[in-house]
């Protein structure tokens, strides 16, 4: 397995929090494994666009990684909702169904980038990183740590 | 049925098997059915509408679909558990979302509703408007069924008005 380096807020140094929202609970449970790979953390989780945008307000996190296809409401409407709300909110669609018409509009309505399902780890850890940008930067690693404390 | 309506479900199943199973996935068999679909063991059906019409069925049979979670979830998986259930769901959501990104890049335009478990012994009968092709794929965890049932939805309306006459 590919190791990761780990992402943390540049801010403060904590562990990045992510809401994963997909009306299926393998995929949440898959993506949670994957950012966990990254360093990362589920802050929270739904199954549908309606709970993603009740979630988003509650939980706001640093990244939504966002389902299309979702009963209720899908997931282009909820990242539309989001965006209007929290315009800072970072989205990053995760589906499986990526043609033209559907990246367009996700991208229209404020998502930042589409990873097609399966997820690749090495993909989506690039992905993260464009999207967050200088909000988020390597974790120091124990030597690291250890070399500023002597400091 | 058409052949190009096929090929993009043959080439998303063997890339999305071999991205997310370890070991190769390689077609055994390929057959047509007129018949009530019976269902192998765990099986989860997905809607199309649009230019193409129709459904496309995901299964395997109980002790694959147990292997197969086993390996996505990374241990053994009790037999009640529902993820065997939630793992066939999304596997076909990932086969046919794959599948109609292909197809969608040849110029049709379509929706795809989300996976549904088919817990019904048989149903979705076959039938001259939605004769179904089926695959087999054998896989390491097992033996892994596709079966599809689509049509552009023009003729599927030609048909249908045939019969009336």
């Amino acid at each position: 397995m590919q190791a990761f380096e780990s992402l943390v807020r540049k801010k403060d140094g904590q562990p990045l929090q992510y809401l994963i929202v997909d009306d299926s609970v393998f995929a949440r449970r898959n993506l949670q494994r994957i950012i966990s790979m990254f360093g990362g953390v589920m802050a929270g989780e739904a199954g549908d666009g309606r709970a993603a945008i009740e979630a988003y307000g509650r939980l706001l996190p640093d990244l939504v990684l966002m389902d299309v296809t979702m009963p209720d409401m899908e997931g282009i409407e909820a990242a539309e909702h989001i965006i209007n709300q929290h315009p800072e909110a970072r989205i990053v669609m995760v589906s499986s169904v990526a043609y033209q018409e559907n990246v367009s509009e996700a991208l229209r309505k404020g998502a930042l980038y589409f990873v097609q399902k399966p997820p690749k780890p090495e993909l989506l850890y690039d992905v993260i990183k464009s999207v967050l940008g200088e909000a988020a930067i390597a974790a120091p690693t124990s030597q690291e740590k250890s070399d500023a404390h002597e400091n | 049925m058409r052949i190009e309506l096929i090929q993009p479900f043959i080439n998303a199943t063997d890339a999305v098997l071999a991205e997310m199973l370890p070991g190769p996935a390689q077609i055994n068999d390929v057959s047509m059915d007129e018949e009530v679909y019976r269902r192998k063991g765990v099986a989860a059906s997905v809607a199309i509408r649009g230019d193409i019409e129709g459904r496309v069925i995901f299964d395997l049979e109980s002790e694959t679909a147990l292997r197969v979670a086993g390996v996505l979830a990374g241990g053994t998986i009790d037999p009640t558990d529902q993820l065997a259930r939630e793992t066939v769901c999304e596997l076909a959501n990932v086969i046919v979302g794959n599948a109609v990104t292909l197809l969608n890049d040849q110029g049709h335009s379509f929706k795809v509703y989300p996976p549904c478990i088919h817990d019904a012994e048989t149903g979705y009968s076959g039938g001259p408007e939605s004769e179904a092709l089926v695959m087999c794929f054998d896989t390491p965890s097992g033996k892994v069924y596709l079966n599809i049932a689509l049509d552009y939805s023009h003729q599927r309306s030609f048909s249908a008005a045939e019969s009336l006459n």
